[in-house]
């Protein structure tokens, strides 16, 4: 469903992302970790056609990103790191935005946005104005916009960022949920959720792949049978 | 493209954005026209002197006004993220938003009617005179809001587009001065006086005041515009290679 093949990103003489080549099939959902800066972010907007990559390609259900971004597109929900939403609309008439964004109009767009809406529990603020609305509220109206269309491919950037523990825990549930049917891609740089999450995970640093396998493996390969050891070995400190 | 644009001009009716604009627009142009323009005394039927001549002023600083959070807005608060991951192409949303902002101009200048409707009482004006000056009008606001849409995409600081892009729409507008024209004849050739002072935006407007609608001002209003709106595009496109 997504297959990523020698993705890099330079900023100017700065390597952010090195040749990074994975797949995440169907029924997977493959935890992305590593610590900040590593790269995270900037593989995802490139695997969702928002910036494009300096090398390599990601193919979505069968489509590349470079050569195709509209319809590789349509395969898609994202969900950016910082959650970005249009402060004066309602959460509602965003989501029929998004929605008609995506070709779903009319009747469509309204089954669309109401089983979103149903799905990330935002019935109580639907006709909220987005700018009065608190940070769980706003992480999960944009996580809604990424349900929409009921995408095969679903990349969220860190979707538990700034969530209380209640919501933290239903939205990993989602996530688990979600994934039965879909193949998804979300960074953390918390490792539990690994655990709570993910059938896969992947760790980073530097824009270079250091590990990759089950939560199980990963355990395995740190000697101490803790995913936090691993981590810390694997990955550059600041303080070095 | 078409829902980009509703939503846009829906944003602009639910903030207070537009609503100000209009009523300054109207104020200073009313103001205008019975103050210094001498709207009374001098008769002017055509509203040429009194009215269409005030126009540029007051675009130069309330079109950026409009349009300085066409693009700057959208990469602060990060929704270009979103934009930029719907199935459509950065072209389409430009234009979307770009025509959103001059629907919002068009109205204001609808709303400039009671004036037609006075001279016509009053007088006896030559209305298409005052459509082809109504035709000026809106192109050189288009023209403003063009250059803001191409300044917005460079910053995402709504002040900084705001500052720069009246500072160029002044520029527009007062190169094409006898004064400045003078300097300018002092410090460079001829030739080079004249390339700039043809690109000064009251050289093309005063034809349309008088009636006359020449091929050659609005082939110039139009590749300002379309040359913002290509530039904007290479831009946005530049800032995500
Ligand atoms: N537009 C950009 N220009 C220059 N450097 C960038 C840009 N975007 C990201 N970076 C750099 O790329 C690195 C990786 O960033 P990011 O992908 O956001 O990391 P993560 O999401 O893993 O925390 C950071 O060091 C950041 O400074
Ligand atoms: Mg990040």
């Amino acid at each position: 469903m997504i297959e990523v093949s020698n993705l890099s990103k330079h900023f100017g003489s700065k390597t952010v992302v090195n040749q990074l080549s994975f797949t995440v099939k169907k029924g997977e959902v493959l935890g992305f970790l590593g610590p900040n800066g590593a790269g995270k972010s900037t593989t995802m907007r490139m695997v969702t056609g928002f910036i494009s990559p300096s090398s390599g390609d990601a193919s979505i259900c069968g489509v590349s990103v470079v050569d195709h971004p509209k319809k590789a597109k349509a395969h898609i929900g994202y969900l950016p790191e910082s959650a970005p939403l249009y402060d004066d609309m309602t959460v509602r008439d965003f989501l029929h935005f998004c929605a008609a964004m995506r070709g779903l109009k009319g009747r469509s767009g309204k089954a669309a946005v109401d089983s979103a809406i149903e799905t990330c529990f935002l019935e109580s603020v639907a006709p909220q104005s987005i700018s009065t609305l608190s940070k769980g509220y706003r992480h999960r109206t944009c996580l809604a916009q990424a349900l929409l269309h009921d995408p095969d491919v679903l990349i969220l950037d860190e979707p538990t960022d700034g969530l209380d523990p209640n919501q933290k825990h239903e939205v990993r549930r989602l996530i688990k949920r979600l994934g039965e049917s879909k193949a998804i891609l979300f960074s953390t740089h918390i490792l539990e959720e690994v655990d709570a999450a993910c059938t896969r995970a992947l760790i980073i640093d530097q824009g270079n792949i250091v590990a990759d396998g089950t939560p199980a493996e990963l355990r395995q390969q740190s000697g101490t049978n803790s995913l936090q050891d691993l981590f810390r070995n694997l990955t550059t400190k600041e303080t070095e | 493209m078409f829902t980009i644009f509703k939503r846009e001009l829906k944003s602009y009716f639910t903030q207070p954005t537009a609503y100000a604009v209009i009523c300054i627009f109207l104020f200073m142009s009313l103001f205008l026209t019975f103050t210094l323009g001498n709207f009374i005394k001098t008769g002017d039927a055509n509203l040429e002197w009194s009215f269409f001549f005030w126009h540029p002023w007051i675009f130069m600083l309330l079109a950026p006004a409009l349009g300085m959070r066409l693009w700057s807005d959208e990469q602060r608060s990060g929704t270009i993220e979103l934009l930029g991951t719907f199935p459509t192409t950065t072209w389409s949303a430009i234009l979307g938003k770009y025509l959103a902002a001059t629907v919002v101009w068009f109205i204001a200048l609808l709303l400039t009617y009671p004036m037609v409707m006075a001279v016509n009482t009053l007088g006896n004006p030559d209305n298409l005179t005052i459509l082809s000056g109504y035709i000026g009008s809106f192109l050189i606001c288009c023209t403003f809001l063009a250059i803001t849409c191409l300044i917005s995409a460079f910053t995402r600081d709504q002040v900084s587009c705001l500052i720069i892009s009246c500072s160029i729409c002044v520029l527009l507008v007062v190169i094409g001065f006898d004064h400045v024209v003078r300097v300018l004849a002092q410090t460079f050739s001829e030739a080079t006086t004249d390339a700039i002072v043809s690109t000064a935006v009251l050289d093309h407007y005063q034809p349309l005041l008088r009636g006359a609608v020449r091929i050659q001002d609005l082939v110039y209003f139009a590749s300002i515009i379309i040359a913002c709106l290509l530039s904007t595009s290479a831009i946005l496109n530049a800032k995500r290679a």
